[in-house]
């Protein structure tokens, strides 16, 4: 009886202790009363082109999502913060949001830079960060996160994809010539163009490499000198304000019926542009994403989604709104998968993290998963432009949509490597073309 | 070779238009006001802004696209007439005996505060307004083919404006007055010169100026916020290399930076975003003051 009792005592003890000495978030949790969700976005300088349409994507779907009940029964609050001001603003402005504010994930940021900066501090704060747009490969490849997850591709997918398809619709190019804005990105993404083109289609000759200034504002001595090289393919990852800018002044001097262009990052200026920018130009959305999807275009979320996008924004969405979206959704199937898992228990940020590796989950024009690296895979669509009497800009024909096995590196290999292992099989391993219907 | 380095210099000449255009409205308000403007970048984006804007309500009226032209005369006098004043008015004229430090800093706030004025105005989607450059059209240089707006227009608009300010400065005699002002504020006063007039007036052209630059860059370029943090840091080049408040100088400079950028462009591609600062250093280093400037002496 007494050996009995001090069992009892010393249980009781254990199991009141325990709790005490684990890190009060690796325990589930009460159900909170509102799920605070910090977001890091552009709200100003150029990226804010991408930034402040993510952010509209968030309030809406947010607000959608809370009149459906919230996440696991529990409404969604964001607080946004804007990581135009530089890394170490941001990151004090996601310290801020954890041990201020209380927030209970993060969605953070359209810089790799910032992304690069933001998921070491996720680990350190334990902060369930899902990085919802940033595209450098290097986040999983050169190190590991217990706390961060990313819901949408990464550069290497976003920039082979488009050579594919390059290689497929037009085999017979010989010389090409990049133009890319002179920053990480247009560095980046045209290594790994190059290293990629180099064992894909081995003897093309790079007849110019240009890189104009972040923020440049006239393109018109590049374009002069495009006009006398006369390249088979022009090759641009620009994108914003820059990339516009390039269409209208290569449109007004002609360069378009000398060459042909290859724009990864062109969907997000479609409607901009309108009908300046040419048919038969290569253009990309960084996904499997746009507005007239030709798998889910005709699907409610996704109709339901543009509409009421357009009408309180007076703009078509673009794919920062689908990598929002994309972010949104898999944080909420999470919780409410990892709530179903624990019994109806709200989950606690180990739980969440645990669950969102190797989740699948549906999105606005599909279904992805999350790989256990942390990197999301999703296939790429890569078309080209059209122009048609439905809509005042180039809609997207032609469409191929490149599944993540044929595009993504495995993990624990490097983008980079991987690249310089493809051959020319990969071109023929493409999928049909899908033509545009209205 | 030959036809190259002509495109070399065509492209150069049209770059070095633009630049000029933002940088001598700042090197006109440094000579007289001696108030380095961090500003001056947001009145070449409210510039181009208002141009855009007359030219899309121009284009919605169904007026003819050749209205675009003259409007973007129009825009710049607008920014002109309504920023300048109020603006120098308001906060210069309480800054002018201060350090040069804290007027930096006072003209940087303003320009952050005119930058979230730009955003609440036209928001944050780029903006482009081509009519003026379609309504002139295109001309071809061999088989290159050029827009007469680059080519002709903005070089041409860019020599009136040289032309034009040093005839005024040195042949009316409200230009004369200025360059007293600019020589002596004090022998100046003293001889009835209304120096507080000199500085009003002098400051609403130099905004006038700026903002004519982004109203000309604008049918070729898509405003977007930020456009103007780029723009002032090429024109402090320019102006530096110059010699603060030269004029001529800032058209030598911004001619320099212009063919050295295109020659770049041409054969040297990764130099091409430094051409203007390795330039604004070789010259620097030769001759502190600048191609036009004049040692001052310190008055302690």
């Amino acid at each position: 009886m007494l050996t009995s009792t001090r069992r009892h005592v010393l249980s009781a003890t254990a199991a009141l202790a325990v709790p005490a000495l684990l890190p009060r978030s690796a325990i589930a949790q009460r159900r909170p009363s509102e799920l605070k969700v910090g977001i890091s976005t552009f709200l100003s300088g150029p990226a804010s082109v991408f930034g402040v349409p993510g952010r509209n994507a968030a309030d809406l779907l947010i607000e959608q999502m809370n009149r459906a009940g919230g996440i696991g029964g529990v409404p969604v609050r964001s607080i946004v913060i804007d990581e135009a001001p530089g890394v170490d603003f941001l990151l004090g402005e996601c310290r801020r949001l954890v041990q201020n504010e209380g927030v209970d994930a993060m969605l953070a940021s359209i810089s790799s830079g910032s992304c690069l900066a933001v998921a070491p501090l996720a680990e350190q704060l334990r902060m369930p960060t899902i990085l919802w747009d940033c595209g450098t490969q290097r986040i999983f490849e050169e190190a590991s996160y217990r706390y961060a997850v990313r819901t949408q591709a990464n550069a290497v997918p976003e920039i082979v994809a488009p050579l594919l398809y390059l290689a497929k619709v037009r085999p017979d190019f010989r010389t090409l010539a990049v133009v890319n804005q002179d920053y990480a990105w247009g560095r980046d993404s045209w290594a790994i163009w190059k290293a990629a083109m180099d064992a894909v289609k081995p003897g093309v000759r790079v007849v110019a490499e240009l890189f104009p200034r972040f923020g440049a504002t006239d393109f018109s001595t590049e374009i002069t000198r495009l006009l006398a090289l006369r390249p088979d393919v022009i090759f641009s990852t620009s994108w914003g304000g820059e990339l516009d800018t390039f269409i209208r002044q290569a449109a007004e001097r002609r360069l378009f019926e000398r060459s042909t262009f290859v724009l990864p990052l062109a969907e997000s200026s479609l409607e901009r542009v309108g009908k300046t920018l040419p048919e038969g130009v290569i253009v990309g959305a960084r996904g499997d994403h746009w507005f007239l999807h030709p798998t889910a275009k005709d699907t409610p979320l996704l109709r339901d989604f543009v509409q009421s996008y357009r009408s309180r924004f007076n703009l078509y969405p673009i794919y920062p709104t689908f990598h929002m979206a994309q972010a949104l959704f898999a944080l909420k199937a999470a919780y409410e998968k990892a709530i179903a898992a624990n019994g109806g228990t709200w989950p606690s940020r180990e739980q969440l993290m645990d669950t969102l590796r190797g989740l699948e989950f549906d999105h606005l024009t599909g279904r992805m998963k999350i790989r256990e690296d942390g990197q999301g895979l999703e296939p790429m669509l890569i078309g080209m432009t059209k122009h048609v009497p439905e809509y005042p800009f180039p809609v997207i024909d032609r469409m191929v949509l490149f599944p993540p096995e044929l595009t993504m590196n495995p993990i624990g290999t490097k983008g980079l490597d991987w690249v310089r292992l493809l051959t020319p099989a990969a071109v023929q391993r493409a999928p049909a073309e899908i033509p545009y219907r209205a | 070779m030959a036809l190259l380095l002509l495109l070399a210099v065509l492209d150069g000449l049209a770059y070095a238009a633009q630049v000029f255009m933002v940088a001598v409205g700042l090197t006109l308000i440094f000579g007289v006001l001696r108030v380095l403007n961090v500003a001056h970048g947001s009145f070449f984006a409210i510039g181009g802004y208002v141009a855009a804007s007359l030219g899309a309500a121009i284009a919605a009226a169904g007026f003819s696209s050749a209205l675009a032209l003259p409007a973007l005369l129009l825009a710049s006098a607008i920014v002109g007439a309504l920023l300048g004043p109020l603006i120098e008015r308001l906060i210069l004229a309480r800054i002018y005996d201060k350090e040069q430090v804290l007027q930096l800093l006072v003209t940087f706030a303003l320009f952050m505060i005119l930058e979230d004025v730009q955003k609440l105005i036209w928001g944050v989607q780029p903006i482009f307004q081509d009519a003026p450059v379609r309504s002139l059209g295109q001309v071809a240089v061999g088989d290159i083919v050029y827009t007469v707006y680059q080519l002709y227009l903005l070089p041409g608009v860019a020599l009136a404006v040289l032309v034009g300010l040093m005839w005024f400065l040195r042949r009316t005699l409200t230009g004369r007055v200025i360059v007293a002002v600019t020589e002596d504020r004090e022998a100046a006063t003293a001889l009835g010169i209304d120096a507080d007039r000199v500085y009003l007036f002098t400051f609403t052209f130099g905004v006038a100026l700026a903002a004519l630059g982004g109203a000309l860059a604008s049918p070729t370029t898509s405003l977007v916020p930020g456009i103007g943090v780029n723009m002032i840091v090429l024109s402090f080049a320019v102006v530096a290399t110059a010699g603060l408040g030269q004029i001529e100088g800032a058209a030598l400079t911004a001619l320099l930076i212009g063919l050295g950028r295109s020659v770049a462009v041409y054969f040297a591609p990764e130099f091409e975003v430094v051409i203007p600062y390795l330039i604004m250093v070789a010259v620097l280093l030769v001759r502190p003051h600048g191609l036009f400037g004049r040692p001052q002496l310190r008055r302690v």
